[in-house]
């Protein structure tokens, strides 16, 4: 054991990268706006409320603050994550009706990890411990809805108001698409190998996880997926600025305002091929709010973009019939179709 | 011989798991055989629902998350 004690290499105690860590990032957080001010204003001499400068001093104040937000809610968020993995959610939610299954499943669906990687072996999970399909369901519309990264931008970019309104209406959707799913008995159209799984699985050992293996692992589950999107995160907060500075309140009115029913389709249908990437329309999507884009209307664009997910779809086909992948993605689609409208008629 | 089955579709997170349980087994300096398991059934079977998973000689001993070589190889003496 030695030789492994020696290959595994010495580093400071993990309480003091810790500390270090977070004083790093509370310094940085007060201190970025102010800097992008100075940048912009008093070091580039821009103008204050011209295009440029408007642009400019929006891209150098949310991009260090994204960042900031990023690194450290997500590491917070995943370290929480790591106490509810599926295996312990799915024995919560065994045995309950498909009401309360429902609501429980689409509030764990945002504590819960989830990657459409691990969308089959979750799924089938679920079925072989008698979990109903609309109770499966609903854990598979809001966990990738309510994803760390939209909630993250959502919080930094629109306040705390939108984040939850956009939580609150997430999880709607999946309760209701999960009553939905489980009322029209579809049961019919999931591959009949899944069904003969059922009573299958072996009871699992409880794996020992330590604090600081959470704590590695978030932080490392955090650097990478923001490695991952920040080529996409700049490419979005550079439209943002360039929209911020420069597009007519006027153009975006006409295009996703209240005067234009088809608002809300339309940008739901241009979320398709932008599944599951948040980090790059979301500071477009606060630029265009900024124009006047309705709030449901964009509530409905976030939405899509997250929970409408091709490739997910394409590898739930392992489980389920395209029937009941078309019938999930129609429930889907229609329910944000209506958080759209329905905030648009609410908020004036 | 140790059999070190790693669990999961494929994806980015299994292959970084596949190298890590290579890397352990080359510290450990001892024998085993490292296997891909890519079926659903088999997964299932083991009760894992978050890939990727970790099992040494038919016990799973982690899933959902990426152990370190180092602890992979204090499993494979455990």
């Amino acid at each position: 054991m030695t030789t492994l004690s020696l290959a595994r290499g010495r580093r400071p105690p993990l309480s003091v990268i810790v500390t270090v860590g977070v004083i790093a990032w509370l310094i940085a957080w007060f201190a970025e706006s102010p800097l992008a001010d100075w940048f912009s204003y008093d070091l580039l001499r821009l103008e204050r409320g011209s295009h440029l400068g408007g642009a400019v001093d929006f891209f150098l104040a949310d991009v260090p603050k994204v960042f900031l937000l990023l690194l450290g809610i997500v590491t917070v968020v995943t370290l929480i994550r790591s106490f509810f993995p599926p295996e312990r959610v799915r024995a919560a939610l065994a045995g309950r009706g498909t009401f309360a299954g429902s609501v429980a499943s689409a509030a764990f669906g945002i504590v819960t990890p989830f990657c459409s990687c691990s969308a089959v072996p979750l799924f089938i999970g679920f079925v072989e411990a008698g979990i109903p399909l609309g109770v499966t369901f609903a854990f598979l519309i809001s966990s990738p809805m309510v994803n760390e990264v939209a909630l993250v931008l959502l919080w930094g970019l629109f306040g705390p108001e939108i984040a939850l309104v956009y939580v609150a209406a997430g999880l709607t959707v999946a309760i209701v698409g999960g009553l939905l799913i489980g009322a029209l008995h579809l049961e019919r159209y999931v591959e009949p190998y899944v069904w003969e799984l059922q009573g299958t699985g072996g009871q699992m050992a409880e794996v020992k996880v330590t604090w600081a293996d959470r704590i590695t692992d978030a932080w490392r589950y955090t650097v990478d997926l923001v490695r991952r999107i920040t080529p996409y995160l700049l490419i979005g907060i550079g439209i943002g600025a360039l929209i911020h500075g420069y597009a007519p309140t006027e153009l975006v009115a006409a295009i996703g305002g209240r005067s234009n029913p088809f608002a809300v389709p339309i940008v739901v249908l241009i979320a398709l091929p932008l599944y599951s990437n948040a980090a790059g329309t979301i500071p477009i999507v606060q630029a265009l709010l900024g124009k006047g884009m309705p709030l449901g209307t964009t509530l409905a664009f976030m939405m899509a973009i997250t929970a409408i997910s091709l490739p997910e779809f394409i590898i739930l086909r392992k489980v389920i019939k395209p029937q009941l992948i078309a019938i999930f993605a129609g429930v889907v689609t229609i329910g944000i179709l209506c958080i759209g409208y329905l905030f648009n008629a609410i908020i004036a | 011989m140790k059999k070190i089955e790693v669990l999961g579709p494929g994806c980015p997170n299994c292959q970084r798991l596949e190298a890590n349980a290579r890397q352990a087994v080359a510290m450990a300096g001892i024998e085993a055989e490292i296997v891909k398991v890519t079926d659903y059934r088999t997964i299932a079977a083991y009760g894992v629902m978050s890939t990727p998973g970790l099992v040494i000689d038919g016990r799973v001993v982690s899933y959902g998350r990426i152990p370190s070589p180092g602890d992979i190889a204090e499993w494979l003496f455990a």
